[in-house]
């Protein structure tokens, strides 16, 4: 925990080293020092981590007192006479840092990297040569792929220690033994590289040795430049400093942005060496004439069988032509574009012009369908906005979080840290999901419902708060409509009739009703375990209405928070990346608003919404759209009943690919353009937060890769618009211009401050992190009770398919794996496809952990290895979708829910069997 | 799970690939089982549940779970301390550094051995060096003893009237010989036999709880208690001599709920007074204790007490469930926690951490613990005998204790004295007697043949003096002027057979042995004290050097105690110097 720096702490007058100082808010005498230019050793002390006062080298004389006081701890009072460089003050902390040194390997400079905290210390002290013996060494532990632990250069500061345990909470790391034994551990003292370590590296980060450090020897080699920038993966939006040498980046260190506070996770950390891959698409690539689409994925070793090379000039030539001669032909609606929502608000913003201006359709969507779409359907609905109310360090501000079908540990493992944090400081945590993830230790209540029984279960919550007279009457009458019909909703739902359903007893539904709606601030966060079923959007509702009927949005720790998936799925909806939406979520289908586009673009526009997603691939597979432009998405691996989707693809009669690599989408393609990566582009990005954040160019793309928005504007120029960009920072006045929300933002202000949160209307606004405070976005300012019913999932379990499939993500990999698998250490920490299942299961199917389980559905066959995992219910499989050798989509249902278009990912019926191969992953 | 081979799988420097390696291949296979980490062997943790019953989950109990464990399998298995981890809901580190943070707790991993049923452990204080428990531990570690027990040396076990002694199982033998040890092991002799103490029906008819009925009737009102207590000049005995009835007064001052801490967890090498009391007069303190807690408003009592005192354990819990069973008041609730190997844990907030159910390292201060003391609540933190006097002082007045005393001073000492004495024990003494009028007075005068010739007056950590000092009044402050102070009153008499030197080393090894390891100064200064204490020819500029950051930079008194005996040797023996 960071210092608190509040105000209300009066300050105080106090001499250092016999000038006078006056503090500000609560600092320490090492805070006031650090402020006024003194300068006083410290080790064990690292900003914004609790001070432990352990190491003794920053220890001053206070008069008066007996002994010498550890200044990173202490607090001036009022009148206090500190000397830092007294005699016995300067003897203390040399022989400390002569102590420490006397340990170090060799008694001299940390082998480990150039910049030991120790080493400088020592050197400012005075020391030389230790006069003491040295200790009897550690051995390395060199286990871990991606950091290297060498405990001969450990001073048992303890950083680590509290990495691992107050920042992070990911409780790792111990102190075992005591004494000069006291020693930094993994669980039991194992090998690092076997412990349940998730590799977040916050440890190596605050390690001042490098007795932890990223493996490479790294830290010996001086980066040729840092640059600030962003984390291209979740939505949580971690800021960071890419190390650069050569072009390549050497490692990463978390910066302290708002989202992150300098944390990052393994993906963020450890996972960039995918840049640098020798399979990255360095040329346009051009299918060869007569080579023939199939389903069968190509190989990227043989791709050189199906395409053969372009220029740049030819392939744009052709990537355009194919998409004008439909457009020309069979008209706009046989076009449709996929953008992306890896890519920057300027990309985004950029293709979905294109796409409405230059295809002259709605057909836009990204894959904000496949993970929220009903969540926002709900939201807008609702409460009038499909962006979150509360960003996610606001939890630290609730006395109660609901945690609902979410695996923030593995999905969004910065933000996680945050309600770790909170959980630790005494707030109640209720996590409800039919996995139990990692954050369930931490929670108060862990509800581990029957899946598919959302409904039932928030109906129940619902019930025991009406019936129990917990309701926020005020809230209610004031700011909302529709409560009559709700209460007659859920009156049924008692929880003696939900409990059998849900699987949770009535005594529980009851006390966690009771807990939520009687904080004095609740928040509620969710994921794709809510959003994605048929009956997503009902899912949803009920958490609106559950905040609604108690109060708890629009005030601080409280609201409703969607986590958002990729790093961009905010920014990239905000900017009008779907169907029936232009910029700033205003529907293409009301002519007002279109005139307004019409008159900004200078363009006659759809008046039609366009199709979603898996609209798209039917109409594709229905010959109806005949040809897209797909940029940095791939439905091959990530749409439901994905072979009806590769089917679909395949009928295509042009496809136009904009990757970095060959992925399974690829495959499909007639055109592909080699594009650039996150680290070797400058954009802004939107994390769930709603904020705002600049990603800056760190490489150098790699041989004829270019830049995407460059791409973009090359097919737009050839499909006949006018488009003159110069770069980003000119996309994104234009973007600016188009979204009123955050028309205040200026690219000079994200140049400046990183990050700034919308709405922030006015240039100068600071931006507002808490909505909803007074009124919701709808006609008539009021909130919406939605009642839903208890439904099934569209395919229940039967005799012939009598297991549930559910799949999901997994912490060491990004979605489809495009971009992890060719990471070296995600994929050396997870390289084979696993299938999660309960042990008592893997025992009635006669499956040895690890073996090897072959699963079908009514649409395909999969065959991985069987992990024992407590956490999954029994009676459910569940699997991450990243392994296209056994791509769990191929599983998968594609019913959708009738009002967010979302698949149910969450639920299909599988019929287990023992063995069959693994097949070799197309990588 | 298997082992991973430790082999570099770093590659060259700045290449961003790294080439895989034969780690991988046994990680992979890992990965396909199951995932991250250690998975919970159903089996372990079946075992684990029916060892802890209907007992609280709660994380202030992972101490006396781990004693549950380690008491039914002798060791905790790496099985037993995941499943232990998942059933308290900890991580499976926070149990792991707690186990292995304390003696008496032995962590047993894959491919490990298991130690044997019984441990015997050899008492290596300094009494017992002296009385020849070196030569005990030899012989005993040659008497191939192989599964039957294991034998190790231990740290004060605090029997040192009857050096040397030994722990067979949780049996004490005072001047133990290898035939006793042998005897003990033979007849299973396991647990050690329950004095005949003042039971709870004897102490009531000698007029017991009374005093404590008066107070809670309304017969005594707290400030005339606490005035009393003040009046008495009544200091802490654990060592640190706080005045007793300011410390009731500063903790009743601040906010509820207030928590009590009784300190039992004596462990300073030389010190067994509270021992002889409780084995003695346990309701004596039960009382004391529960008037402190009517007089400051104490919502909750922990008893802390060291694990060496097994019998102590078995008469306090005897006894308070007696109690508890026929209360003379309303009581509040009283937990008896164990420790479990670790002399820090007297230090008092390191006692709160183990209490808490941590790793016992001290806490800085501020807070003190009069304010931030257990789970963060003010505690009125107490040595065991402070309170053991608080009923006669009530009864007798505060003048009465305060007229007691010799040479100035005020109040009574419960010495306990060993080393070269006739008589060693526990003496009730004036405070500010000389170890000379101790001595000759209380403990039967030296050894016949031996020759007085210096002592510890404060156990390990209150230095050493010489004879020539044999004259100083003993009590809190009066010792300052000489670098040493009388702590708990351990006094260690040495006789001219006994060397400064070896005696000091004999105490930095134990330092070094039981430094918690949190703080730079005390987790190296007392390993490298030791080290070039070992080498002979002390390098005395260095060990001067070295002391000044371990006192004046340590986190505790520990650190902040140990250079005591190698500068008095330094300053007061240089004949050994020579």
């Amino acid at each position: 925990m960071p210092l608190s720096t509040n105000g209300k702490v009066p300050s105080v007058t106090f001499q250092l080293n016999g000038k006078l100082i006056e503090t500000r808010g609560d600092e320490t005498i090492l805070q006031a020092a650090d402020r006024n230019g003194v300068t006083i050793p410290r080790l064990c002390y690292k900003d914004g981590y609790r001070p432990d006062g352990n190491c003794r080298v920053c220890m001053v004389e206070i008069e008066g007192e007996r002994l010498l006081a550890p200044s990173c701890c202490r607090r001036p009072t009022e009148g206090m006479k500190v000397a830092s460089a007294s005699d016995r003050a300067k003897k203390s902390q040399a022989l400390v840092a002569e102590l420490l040194l006397a340990d170090m390997p060799s008694q001299g400079k940390s082998p480990y990297r150039s910049e030991s905290e120790l080493d400088r210390w020592a050197a400012w002290l005075g020391i030389e040569k230790p006069r003491f013996s040295q200790r009897e060494q550690w051995k390395p532990d060199l286990s871990h792929p991606a950091m290297a632990v060498n405990l001969d250069a450990c001073i048992q500061c303890g950083r680590c220690v509290r990495a691992c345990r107050e920042e992070q909470v990911n409780d790792v790391i111990g102190w075992g033994g005591r004494g000069e034994h006291a020693k930094i551990v993994f669980d039991l003292d194992d090998p690092m590289g076997v412990s349940s370590c998730v590799a977040c590296g916050e440890c190596v980060q605050a390690c001042p040795t490098g007795a932890l450090m990223p493996s490479n020897g790294v830290g010996l080699v001086t980066p040729d430049k840092k640059v600030d920038s962003a984390c291209p993966y979740c939505g949580v939006g971690c800021l960071l400093t890419y190390n650069v040498k050569d072009n390549k980046i050497l490692y990463v260190e978390g910066r302290d942005g708002p989202a992150n506070r300098s944390r990052l996770c393994v993906k963020g950390r450890f996972g960039y060496d995918y840049v640098h891959n020798p399979k990255r698409l360095l040329k346009p690539m051009i299918r060869k004439e007569g080579v023939v689409k199939t389903t069968e994925l190509i190989d990227p070793d043989a791709m050189w069988d199906s395409f053969r090379e372009a220029s740049w000039d030819e392939a744009l030539d052709v990537a355009a032509r194919g998409l004008r001669e439909i457009r020309d032909e069979h008209g706009p609606q046989a076009l449709a574009g996929f953008g992306s929502a890896k890519g920057s608000n300027e990309e985004a913003y950029l293709f979905q012009k294109l796409v409405r201006t230059g295809f002259r359709t709605n057909n836009v969507d990204h894959c904000t369908r496949l993970c929220h779409a009903s969540s926002v359907a709900a939201l807008l609905e609702d409460i009038g906005s499909g962006a979150v109310s509360n960003q996610v360090a606001d939890v630290a501000q609730a006395d109660v979080a609901i945690v609902i079908g979410a695996n923030p540990t593995g999905n969004h493992p910065v933000a996680a840290t945050f309600m770790k944090n909170a959980a630790k400081a005494g707030a109640k945590l209720i996590v409800m999901d039919p996995k139990r993830s990692d954050l369930a230790r931490h929670a108060t209540y862990y509800l581990q419902f029957n899946g598919d029984t959302d409904v039932a279960l928030l109906n129940g919550l619902m019930n025991v708060i009406v019936a129990e007279g917990l309701v926020n009457e005020d809230f209610i009458r004031e700011r909302t409509e529709n409560f009559e019909a709700l209460k007659v909703s859920v009156a049924e739902y008692t929880p003696e009739r939900v409990a059998p359903i849900t699987g949770i007893s009535a005594q529980t539904i009851r006390e966690v009703a009771r807990l939520y709606a009687t904080a004095k601030a609740a928040m509620i966060f969710w994921g794709m375990g809510v959003s994605q079923h048929i009956h997503g959007t009902d899912n949803a509702r009920c958490l609106i209405s559950l905040a609604l009927m108690t109060g708890q949005i629009g005030r601080p720790g409280t609201g409703l928070h969607p986590l958002r998936g990729q790093n961009n799925v905010q920014g990239a909806s905000d900017v009008g990346l779907i169907p029936m939406l232009y910029p700033d979520y205003r529907r293409v289908d009301n002519p007002d608003v279109r005139a307004k586009f019409e008159a900004f673009w200078n363009t006659k526009l759809d008046p039609k919404a366009g199709l979603t997603v898996t609209e798209i691939t039917n109409a594709a597979y229905d010959g109806i759209i005949r040809g897209m432009y797909i940029m940095g998405e791939n439905p091959a691996m990530s749409d439901p009943n994905v072979m009806h989707a590769r089917e679909a693809l395949v009928k295509l009669e042009h496809l136009v690919v904009q990757e970095i690599f060959l992925t399974e989408t690829a495959s499909y393609a007639d055109v592909i353009l080699p594009a650039t990566a996150f680290p070797e582009k400058t954009g802004t990005y939107t994390n769930t937060d709603r904020r705002v954040q600049l990603g800056r160019q760190a490489l150098d793309p790699p041989f004829d890769a270019r830049q995407d928005w460059w791409i973009i504007q090359e097919v737009a120029r050839r499909m006949g618009l006018d488009w003159k960009y110069a770069g980003p920072a000119d996309i994104f006045e234009e973007v600016r211009l188009a979204m009123p929300s955050m028309g205040g933002i200026t690219w000079e202000r994200l140049e400046r401050e990183s990050s700034a949160t919308y709405p922030l209307r006015r240039e100068g606004d600071p931006g507002e992190p808490i909505v909803f405070i007074d009124d919701f976005p709808r006609a008539g300012g009021r909130g919406l009770f939605a009642p839903a019913k208890y439904t099934h999932a569209d395919e229940m379990p039967d005799q012939e398919f009598p297991y549930i499939f559910t799949t999901g993500r997994q912490l060491e990999h990004w979605h489809t794996g495009a971009m992890t698998r060719r990471a070296s250490v995600l994929d050396a920490l997870e390289p084979e496809a696993v299938v999660s299942v309960h042990p008592d299961d893997l025992s009635a199917l006669g499956i040895e952990p690890g073996g090897v389980i072959t699963l079908e559905s009514r649409r395909g066959k999969i065959s991985a290895y069987a992990r024992a995992d407590s956490g999954v219910a029994r009676g459910t499989f569940f699997m991450p979708f990243v392994y296209n050798e056994a791509a769990a989509n191929l599983l998968t249902n594609d019913a959708i829910d009738p009002f967010g278009k979302i698949p149910e990912f969450k639920f299909c019926a599988v019929r287990p069997s023992k063995g069959e191969k693994v097949a070799a992953a197309i990588l | 799970m298997d082992t991973i081979d430790l082999i570099n799988v770093n590659a060259p420097l700045g290449t961003a690939a790294r080439p895989a390696s034969s780690g991988d291949v046994a990680r992979k296979k890992k990965k396909r089982r199951e995932g991250r980490g250690r998975p919970v062997d159903p089996a372990a943790l079946a075992e684990v549940r029916a060892l802890l019953g209907g007992e609280p989950r709660r994380r202030d109990h992972l101490i006396e779970h781990l004693h549950k464990i380690q008491d039914r399998y002798h060791c905790i298995s790496a099985a037993h301390a995941v499943a232990l981890a998942e059933e308290m809901r900890l991580a499976p580190a926070e149990v792991y550094e707690v186990a292995t943070f304390y003696h008496h707790f032995d962590v047993v991993k894959e491919g490990e051995e298991r130690p044997p049923a019984v441990t015997v452990r050899v008492c290596d204080g300094l009494p017992c060096e002296l009385n020849g428990a070196r030569r005990l531990l030899a012989l005993l570690q040659s008497g191939g003893y192989g599964d039957k027990a294991r034998i190790v040396s231990a740290p004060c076990i605090g029997r040192c009237e009857a050096a040397p002694a030994v722990l067979v199982g949780q049996n004490a033998l005072g001047a133990a010989t290898v035939a006793d040890v042998d005897a003990s092991l033979a007849q299973s002799r396991l647990t050690h036999p329950i004095p005949d103490y003042i039971g709870l029906q004897k102490y009531l008819a000698g007029g017991g709880y009374r005093m404590l009925k008066d107070c809670l009737g309304g017969a005594r009102n707290v400030e005339d208690t606490i005035a009393t207590m003040e009046s008495s000049g009544l200091r802490g005995l654990g060592g640190a001599g706080f005045p007793a009835g300011r410390k009731w007064r500063i903790v009743r001052g601040e906010a509820a709920p207030r928590i009590m801490a009784v300190n039992v967890d004596e462990g300073e090498p030389g010190t067994f007074k509270d021992r002889w009391y409780l084995e003695r007069d346990p309701h004596r303190f039960l009382e004391g204790m529960l008037i402190a807690g009517w007089a400051v408003g104490i919502d909750e009592i922990f008893i802390y007490l060291r694990d060496e005192y097994a019998h102590i354990r078995q008469i306090l819990g005897d006894e308070i469930a007696a109690l508890q069973a026929n209360p003379p008041v309303p009581l509040v609730p009283i937990h008896l926690r164990r420790g479990a190997g670790a002399y820090i844990c007297g230090e008092e907030s390191a006692m709160i951490e183990s209490i808490e159910g941590k790793r016992g390292i001290p806490r800085l201060r501020p807070p003190y613990v009069a304010q931030v003391g257990v789970f963060g609540r003010p505690t009125l933190e107490h040595n065991m005998e402070t309170l053991y006097w608080v009923r006669e002082i009530l009864e007798r007045g505060g003048e009465w204790f305060a007229s007691q005393g010799r040479n100035g001073r005020k109040g009574l000492r419960s010495f306990s004295v060993s080393g070269r004495v006739q008589r060693p024990g526990v003496h009730l003494a004036p405070a500010g007697i000389t170890v000379r009028e101790l001595i000759d007075e209380f403990a039967g005068g030296m050894l016949p043949g031996h020759e007085f010739y210096g002592y510890f007056p404060g156990g390990a950590s209150g230095g050493i003096l010489p004879a020539s000092l044999g004259d100083v009044p003993l009590d809190f402050d009066t010792l300052n002027s000489y670098g040493c102070f009388i702590g708990s009153a351990a006094i260690i008499v040495l006789s001219d057979k006994d060397s400064a030197k070896d005696a000091a080393l004999n105490m930095l090894r134990f330092f070094r042995d039981e430094s918690c390891g949190q703080c730079t100064p005390c987790r190296i200064g007392t390993a490298k004290a030791v080290a070039l204490m070992e080498s002979g020819n002390w390098d005395r500029p260095l060990l001067d050097d070295l002391s000044k950051v371990m006192v004046d930079a340590s986190i505790c008194g520990l650190g902040q105690a140990a250079p005591n005996p190698f500068l008095c040797a330094m300053k007061y023996f240089p004949g050994e110097f020579a």
